[in-house]
């Protein structure tokens, strides 16, 4: 809405005074569209966002009687080191995510990109961890690496049968790996549609001066990918903070507070130990982050100057 | 002219849109999963696993056979993630008409919202009803002198189970004291044995470690005072030797490898003793059944011993006492409407705890919380466990509830959290006393 009323201001003093009467009409038309939009954002993300807000400054169990704790949750939830260690781990998954996720999907999408036959079967197997859902995956990883009744066992490997979810940093290794293996199929998807809008004539220019394959992905790929790599990345960074299935049917947060990212610690909070005020507390500040992340990764796009990379083309 | 014309149409357009809206966001709303069944009668959730999901099954077909107009419709969840959901159902008024529970601190918060049913009335008005079950059952049940549950199933007490095979290669007896439990940590993993199974992922089960030990140690008043929320009282010197000497177990691999990643839901802990994995496992007796289902005439065999938790040497806590679940309990929604009221007394009347339940009961492996049934449980062919369980359940001078039943939910998730990195050895007994003591009164 507000894209739409900015632009009327805009056009409207530049353009001649008979244009001026009907660009507004059709502005406030166009405006009116974007009503059920609106709508569905008020009820859904501003409304409930209020909400939240308003209960950060309560105490309620969730059943009960909401009374007013003015600011007790913040001061609590603020002193407390379990949200230090919470931001801490959820930072620390987001970057390790990224790091882990973008290389192999970058790769695996030029790859894919490929028109050879073999190339689109090998995607295909590639995708297959995407058409399953996070608790399906947890459930049987947790299975396949169970310490006693596990794969390892099974197959009589015995330097596969560590007690994975039970020692707080291999917990932590095996769910940076099992959110990539979930997640690296979805963004080679993305990085493999990005891959085939490049125009071939670049290659055969830089065929011509004769780049070879590894200074063509350098200078052309990796150059042309660029707000390929940024689209993904914002869903990859973004997407971390509501990494939370996953990490709940897998270890529940454990062992310890090993793996209590802040969206579980939320939950745990909120709907374990019925502390509704503190657990909004800390979806304030998630939302916090998630904007300020959001916004970050938009600046470095390059909001204001989208130019196109294919100029002279 | 053009102006009316577009607005018209773009009002058109938002007419015709808000009716979806309106159903987009009022579907939320309406009838949940705790809904009941078309026709009259009331709805349960109920808690999967074997034997009693079958049995329950089959009590609520029964009443529905015998009460067309009655029914009860029963949806099933697991264990930890339906403490989880009742909890959220409760709050968002979307629960079933029967609220299944542990009765303590749960069913207080409960009833302290005016969410469920004062039953104390009905139970007057029905003291055959009353009579019928084991008076103790009524104390989780009972908040500020008044009934909020039917208590109901088995009692169900921590049981230190063994494997008799193993015991006998190993030469071993089991264990009375704490001195016996730690020289057979090294006996038994000198055989590459597991001493202890234990499924700490789901936390509860560690704690019943500490239910014990501290019961052993400092005797039945240290978690009374907690209980009554007395100043300090998590800093009692038992608190932390109970702390001191789990970890002391932990540190000499008592436990099976990998036990802070099994969960007790799947039953893997049960597999790890009657596989002979394991030595010995503290558990509920409820895993009788479960042993007796799955094992593979584990327990048919005689192959499954079953002692008392051991003493501890100095310790104060008579040896007689027990921890554990003494009932299941089974409240009624005061969100329900009347006729769905009407529905579940009439089933918790006539239709959960019925001769054909308890026989199943029995036969599974459990004690029904039900007066005078001493002949059945000796006819029985467990008679050896369940009269251990019975005798464990009558004589035991102080049987404390569940720790995590007991307290309220938000002491309770702190006290598992804490449980997990105490055995975990990320924190110190002292630390751990001190965390759980911030808690108190909350």
């Amino acid at each position: 809405m507000s894209n739409a009323v900015s632009t009327a201001r805009k056009t409207a003093p530049t353009s001649a005074r008979t244009d001026a009467g009907q660009n507004g009409q059709r502005n406030a038309a166009l405006a009116w569209l974007t009503v059920p939009a609106l709508f569905f954002f008020l009820a859904f993300a501003v409304v409930p966002l209020a909400g939240v807000l308003i209960l950060s400054f309560t105490s309620w169990d969730g059943i009960g009687a909401i009374g007013s704790a003015g600011m007790s949750n913040w001061f609590s939830v603020l002193a407390d080191p379990g949200l230090y260690n919470a931001l801490g781990l959820t930072f620390l998954i987001m970057i390790a995510s990224w790091l882990v996720q973008t290389p192999i999907s970058l790769l695996l999408g030029v790859f894919t990109a490929g028109s050879q036959r073999y190339r689109a079967a090998l995607a295909v197997l590639y995708f297959l961890p995407l058409l399953l859902s996070s608790a399906a995956v947890a459930i049987a990883f947790k299975a396949l690496l169970d310490p006693n009744f596990g794969l390892a066992t099974g197959l009589g490997l015995p330097f596969l049968a560590q007690d994975w979810l039970g020692v707080p940093h291999l917990a932590l290794g095996l769910v940076i790996f099992v959110i990539a293996w979930q997640f690296v199929p979805f963004h080679t998807l993305i990085y493999q549609g990005g891959v085939r809008q490049i125009p071939k004539s670049l290659y055969e220019a830089a065929e011509i001066d004769g780049a070879g394959t590894i200074k063509q992905f350098f200078h052309i790929t990796l150059p042309q990918l660029k707000y390929t790599i940024i689209t993904s990345s914002t869903l990859m960074v973004v997407g971390s903070l509501t990494y939370f299935d996953l990490i709940f049917v897998l270890t529940g947060g454990g062992p310890g507070n090993s793996t209590r990212i802040l969206a579980l610690d939320m939950y745990l909070r909120g709907f374990r130990a019925n502390l509704m005020g503190p657990a909004s507390v800390i979806a304030v500040i998630l939302v916090l982050i998630g904007l300020a992340l959001a916004l970050f990764l938009q600046r470095l796009g390059g909001k204001d100057k989208q130019g196109s990379q294919l100029e002279g083309m | 002219m053009k102006q009316p014309q577009t607005s018209r149409r773009s009002f058109l357009a938002l007419a015709a849109l808000t009716p979806f809206a309106v159903a987009a966001t009022t579907a939320c709303g309406t009838s949940g999963p705790g809904s009941s069944p078309a026709g009259g009668g009331a709805s349960m959730w109920y808690l999967s696993g074997e034997p009693n999901q079958t049995t329950m099954q089959k009590a609520v077909d029964a009443f529905g056979s015998a009460n067309p107009d009655d029914k009860i419709a029963v949806t099933y969840f697991q264990n930890d993630a339906y403490k989880t959901k009742i909890k959220t159902a409760i709050g968002a008024g979307q629960a079933p008409t029967i609220i299944y529970g542990w009765g303590g601190g749960t069913l207080k918060t409960y009833a302290e919202a005016n969410q469920v049913e004062d039953l104390t009335a009905w139970f007057d008005e029905n003291p055959d009803l009353k009579n019928k079950f084991f008076p103790a059952s009524f104390g989780a049940a009972t908040v500020n002198d008044k009934i909020y549950a039917l208590p109901n199933q088995y009692v169900a007490p921590i049981v230190l189970f063994y494997n008799k095979e193993l015991f006998e290669k190993a030469g071993a007896q089991p264990p009375k004291t704490w001195d016996d439990v730690m020289s057979l940590v090294k006996t038994f993993n000198g055989m590459g044995v597991a001493p202890f199974s234990l499924g700490g992922q789901s936390r509860w089960t560690s704690m019943m470690w500490l239910e014990y030990l501290l019961d052993r140690i400092g005797g039945a008043e240290v978690f009374t005072a907690i209980f009554e929320g007395k100043p300090d009282s998590w800093l009692d010197p038992a608190v932390i030797e109970t702390g001191t000497k789990i970890q002391e177990l932990v540190s000499a691999d008592g436990f099976i490898k990998g036990f802070s990643s099994i969960a007790a839901d799947s039953n893997a802990d049960q597999a790890l003793l009657f596989t002979g994995k394991a030595a010995m496992m503290l558990h509920g007796s409820w895993t009788y059944g479960a042993m007796k289902k799955d094992g593979q005439n584990f327990v048919q065999d005689g192959k499954l011993g079953f002692v008392q938790f051991p003493t501890v040497a100095g310790g104060k806590g008579d040896p007689k006492n027990g921890v554990g679940n003494p009932a299941a309990y089974m409240s009624i929604s005061s969100k329900a409407t009347d006729t769905e009221k009407e529905a579940a007394k009439k089933f918790f009347k006539e239709g959960i705890m019925t001769e054909t339940v308890i026989d199943t009961y029995i036969n599974s492996g459990s004690v029904p919380i039900v007066n005078g049934i001493e002949d059945k449980l000796d006819t029985s062919p467990d008679k050896e466990f369940l009269n251990f369980v019975y005798d464990l359940a009558k004589n035991a001078p102080n049987f404390q509830q569940s720790w995590d039943q007991a307290l309220s939910p938000t002491a309770a998730e702190a006290l598992l959290n804490n449980i997990d990195q105490l055995f975990l050895k990320s924190i110190t007994p002292q630390q751990f006393a001190e965390n759980m003591n911030a808690t108190l009164g909350k």
